[in-house]
C-alpha cells in the first residue's frame, strides 16, 4: 500500500502550490470545474482549495452519479423493493437518496430488504445464495461502473442463473458535459477531467472540449498532489493560450481508452433515446439501457417499474449547482431546509455531492484571506 | 455582497448545528443507532427530555456513586481479538473509569435466541467471566430471556455497571477552555475494522484485531499524573474519535483543531477504511478513548498513559481553541484544512 503516500506529499504540494500562484495573472479571476465528484471528495478531505490562491476558484460538476439520480427513477426502484420475493440491493450511498416518497433506507425500515454490496458481483454470489428470491442491482454510475454491472450480467448469463436482474442507471459522461457548455449563464475557463471514467474510455472523448468550445481539459488522478497538478497544468495552457487535452494520469489512463471494457459494454448496453438528469432534465442519448439480448435480465421489464416522473422540488437548485452557476450556499433551502441528516436535493446526500461536501467541510474555505 | 452573503449561510450551519437535536423521524431506521446525528436526536430529543435528564455522560452520578448501563447485539458474536462477552464487559467498565469512576460490579443480562448452541453460551460467559476478572469487577446479578428463533442473533447481551467515583478526578463535559490538550490513547479504527472484516462480506483480508480491554488501568495511571488538571475523559466507541470531539465542542461551546497526521493508526486500519470509503475517524473502537487536558499537564497525561500497555501509542492530536464555538477543525497531513462533522447515516451496522 505504499502507491498512495508518494502523492500525498505536503512538501511537495507546497512547491506546486508556489508555481500554482506563479502562473496565474493577480487581478484574474479563474473558474474550473472539476466534473468527477471523486475529485470534489478529494479537494475537500485534503483541503486542497487551502493551497490555491485566492483568484482560483474550483467549481463541482456533474460528476457525482448518485446525485444526478432523479426522484423518479429512486420511487421505481423502491417499488421494486417493497416486492416481497426482491432482495434489493445497491452502494451504500444510493440508499439514503430522497425519492418523491422516502428513501430505500425509508423502504428497509418499512420491511423492504434492502442490502448495502460494494460490488455487484455480491449481488449475484446472493443470487446463487438464495435461488428462491429474486435479487436486484440498482445500477448506478458513469463509465467507470458500467463495465463491472456488464461483466457481472455476462457472468450471470454464462452461470445460467435465472434470478438476478438489473436495474440500470448507467449514464455517461460527454452528453450532460455538452449540455452544460450550451447553458449560456455557464462561465468556466477550464476543466480537471473525471480521471476515472477515462480509466475505462481513454481521453478521446474528451477533445470536444478544446475543440468545440475552446476550453483546455487535463485528465486528472485523485491524490491531492494529482488534483494539484491538473490544476497546475490547466493554468499553465491558459497563461499560455494553449487549448489542448492533457493526461495528467498517465500511470492508469491510456489514450485510448481500455477497449476490453468497451468491448463488454458495447456488448451489453445500448444507449437510451433520452433519460432524465436531476436538475437538468432530459438529455439525449446519457444513459444506458441493456440490450434486447439481456431484456430477460433487466429489471425494468420484468416488474414493469411504475416510470413514475417525479419534478424536483421547487425550492431545491441542484441542477443550478450542478451546472456551476451557483455556489451550494447561494441555493435558496442549503442549509436550511436541506441538510445532510434531511436532503431535499441529491447534491446534499452523497459525501461526494458539492453540496453535503461544502456543508461538512467547506465553511473554512474563505478563511484563507484572513490568514 | 456574495462573501457576505456566503457568512449568513455560514452562520446559520452554526445556528443549526449548536441547536438542541429534534426527534422527528416517522420510524426507526440502522442510522439511530449509528452513534451520530441521528442517534443523538433520539437520545437528546426524546428520551433525554421524558426523563428530564440535563447532561449526558457515560456514567451518571447516585450518592456519590456512578451507574452505567449498555446493550450488545455485535454480529458476528465472535471476532478476531474479542467476542460478545468481552465487549458487554469492557464496555461498561470503560463507561465507568472515562466518568472517573473506580468499576465495582456488574449486572447481566442476556436475551438468547432460541438454537443457540450451549457451547457458544459457554464460551461467551466464559468470557464475560474472563473480563470481568481482568477488569478487577464481579458479577452480581443478572437475568436470562430466551426468544423464538429469528428474533435474535444468537444472543443480545445487556449489562449494567456500579462504580465509585475516584476523589482524584473532576471530569466535566462542559470544562473544556481554550489551550486544553488532545490526547487520543491509542491506534484508532481497529475494532469497527476487525468486526466488519470478520463478517466476510467484502472478500478483504487484514490482520486486524479489535482493541477490546479494560481503560480502568488507563484512566487510574492518568489520575494519578494528571488528577484535577484532566477535564474531561471519553470513549470512543460508536461514531469513533470524531463523535467524541464533536459532542464535547458543543458541550464546552469551544472550537478544536486536530493534526490528522498525529492521530494514531494503523496502516491495515487504514488500507481497509480507504477501499471501504470509511474516514477512520469515525469508526469504532473499544479500548481506545480520548482525554482533555490543561495545557501544563499535557506532557504528564501523556507520558503517563503511554506507560500502561495498549497505550504505548497514544498520541497528542491537538488543541481545544475558543473559536469557532461547536466546531472541529482537521488540519490534513497535506496541508489543507476541512471540517470533521458529526457522523451521518450509517456506514457500519451492529459492530457493538
Amino acid at each position: 500500500m505504499k502507491y498512495s503516500q508518494e502523492f500525498r506529499d505536503a512538501e511537495l504540494g507546497r512547491a506546486l502550490a508556489a508555481e500554482i500562484l506563479a502562473t496565474v495573472e493577480p487581478g484574474r479571476h479563474y473558474k474550473v470545474m472539476e466534473v468527477c465528484g471523486g475529485h470534489t471528495h478529494a479537494i475537500y478531505k485534503y483541503g486542497i482549495a487551502d493551497l490555491l490562491p485566492e483568484n482560483v476558484e474550483l467549481v463541482h460538476g456533474p460528476g457525482c452519479p448518485v446525485c444526478v439520480i432523479p426522484m423518479g427513477r429512486v420511487d421505481d426502484g423502491i417499488a421494486v423493493a417493497l416486492r416481497p420475493e426482491v432482495i434489493f440491493t445497491c452502494f451504500g450511498d444510493m440508499l439514503r437518496v430522497p425519492g418523491g416518497r422516502g428513501s430505500l433506507l425509508d423502504a428497509k425500515a418499512e420491511g423492504a430488504d434492502v442490502r448495502m454490496v460494494y460490488s455487484p458481483l455480491d449481488a449475484l454470489r446472493l443470487a446463487r445464495e438464495n435461488p428462491e428470491r429474486e435479487i436486484v442491482f440498482f445500477a448506478v454510475g458513469f463509465e467507470t461502473t458500467a463495465p463491472s454491472t456488464a461483466l457481472t450480467l455476462l457472468r450471470a448469463r454464462a452461470e445460467g442463473i435465472r434470478n438476478f436482474f438489473v436495474y440500470c442507471n448507467h449514464v455517461t459522461i460527454v452528453p450532460p458535459l455538452r449540455a452544460l457548455l450550451e447553458s449560456p449563464d455557464l462561465r468556466l475557463e477550464g476543466f480537471i477531467g473525471p480521471g476515472h471514467v477515462c480509466t475505462v474510455v481513454g481521453a478521446r472523448p474528451f477533445e470536444f472540449l478544446p475543440s468545440d468550445y475552446g476550453k483546455p481539459v487535463v485528465i486528472s488522478g485523485f491524490e491531492p498532489l494529482d488534483v494539484l497538478q491538473s490544476v497546475h497544468m490547466v493554468l499553465r495552457q491558459l497563461a499560455e493560450k494553449r487549448c489542448v487535452v492533457e493526461n495528467q494520469y498517465k500511470r492508469v489512463v491510456p489514450y485510448g481508452g481500455n477497449p476490453a471494457a468497451l468491448r463488454v459494454l458495447g456488448e451489453v448496453f445500448e444507449l437510451r433515446p433520452h433519460f432524465e438528469w436531476r436538475g437538468l432534465g432530459f438529455i439525449s442519448h446519457s444513459a444506458l439501457a441493456l440490450r434486447e439480448e439481456f431484456a430477460d435480465l433487466d429489471a425494468e421489464k420484468r416488474y414493469q417499474v411504475p416510470g413514475v416522473r417525479v419534478a424536483d422540488p421547487k425550492a431545491c437548485q441542484c441542477g443550478e449547482v450542478l451546472k456551476g452557476v451557483i455556489k451550494p450556499w447561494e441555493c435558496k433551502v442549503f442549509g436550511t431546509a436541506c441538510t445532510p441528516e434531511r436532503p431535499i436535493g441529491t447534491c446534499m446526500v452523497s459525501s461526494e455531492g458539492a453540496c453535503a461536501a461544502y456543508y461538512n467541510f467547506g465553511r473554512f474555505a474563505r478563511e484563507k484571506v484572513a490568514v | 455582497m456574495s462573501a457576505t452573503r456566503e457568512q449568513e449561510a455560514l452562520a446559520l450551519i452554526e445556528r443549526v448545528r449548536t441547536r438542541p437535536a429534534r426527534f422527528r423521524d416517522a420510524q426507526i431506521t440502522m442510522a439511530h443507532g449509528a452513534g451520530g446525528k441521528a442517534t443523538l436526536a433520539l437520545i437528546e430529543g426524546l428520551l433525554a427530555p421524558a426523563f428530564g435528564i440535563e447532561t449526558l455522560d457515560d456514567a451518571a452520578a447516585v450518592d456519590g456513586m456512578a451507574l452505567t448501563t449498555d446493550s450488545f447485539v455485535v454480529k458476528p458474536l465472535r471476532f478476531p481479538g474479542g467476542s460478545i462477552g468481552e465487549l458487554a464487559v469492557n464496555g461498561t467498565v470503560n463507561d465507568l473509569a472515562v466518568g472517573g469512576a473506580r468499576p465495582l460490579a456488574l449486572t447481566l443480562s442476556l436475551v438468547l435466541e432460541e438454537g443457540l448452541p450451549a457451547e457458544e453460551l459457554r464460551a461467551e460467559v466464559e468470557a464475560i467471566a474472563r473480563a470481568a476478572a481482568t477488569a478487577g469487577v464481579r458479577v452480581i446479578a443478572g437475568d436470562t430471556k430466551v426468544v423464538e428463533r429469528g428474533r435474535c442473533d444468537g444472543m443480545y447481551v445487556t449489562t449494567a455497571g456500579l462504580g465509585r467515583f475516584d476523589p482524584r478526578a473532576s471530569l466535566d463535559s462542559r470544562a473544556l477552555r481554550p489551550g486544553d490538550r488532545i490526547i487520543v490513547s491509542g491506534p484508532i479504527g481497529d475494532h469497527g475494522t476487525a468486526v466488519m472484516l470478520a463478517r466476510g462480506e467484502f472478500e478483504l483480508d487484514a490482520p486486524v484485531e479489535s482493541d477490546t480491554r479494560s481503560l480502568w488501568p488507563a484512566v487510574d495511571a492518568l489520575l494519578e499524573a494528571a488528577g484535577r488538571s484532566l477535564r474531561c475523559l471519553r470513549d470512543a466507541t460508536r461514531g469513533g474519535v470524531a463523535s467524541v470531539l464533536n459532542e464535547l465542542a458543543v458541550a464546552s461551546g469551544v472550537g478544536m483543531v486536530v493534526r490528522e497526521a498525529f492521530v494514531p493508526l494503523r496502516e491495515e486500519v487504514s488500507g481497509a477504511c480507504e477501499i471501504l470509503g470509511i474516514d477512520p475517524m469515525y469508526v469504532a473502537n473499544e479500548g481506545v478513548f480520548v482525554v482533555f487536558v490543561a495545557p501544563e499537564a499535557g506532557d504528564a497525561a501523556l507520558a503517563a498513559l503511554r506507560a500502561v500497555p495498549g497505550c504505548e501509542l497514544a498520541s497528542d492530536v491537538g488543541e481545544v481553541r475558543a473559536e469557532p464555538p461547536g466546531l472541529v477543525l482537521v488540519e490534513t497531513g497535506f496541508g489543507g484544512r476541512r471540517v470533521m462533522d458529526m457522523l451521518v447515516g450509517d456506514p457500519l451496522p451492529r459492530i457493538c
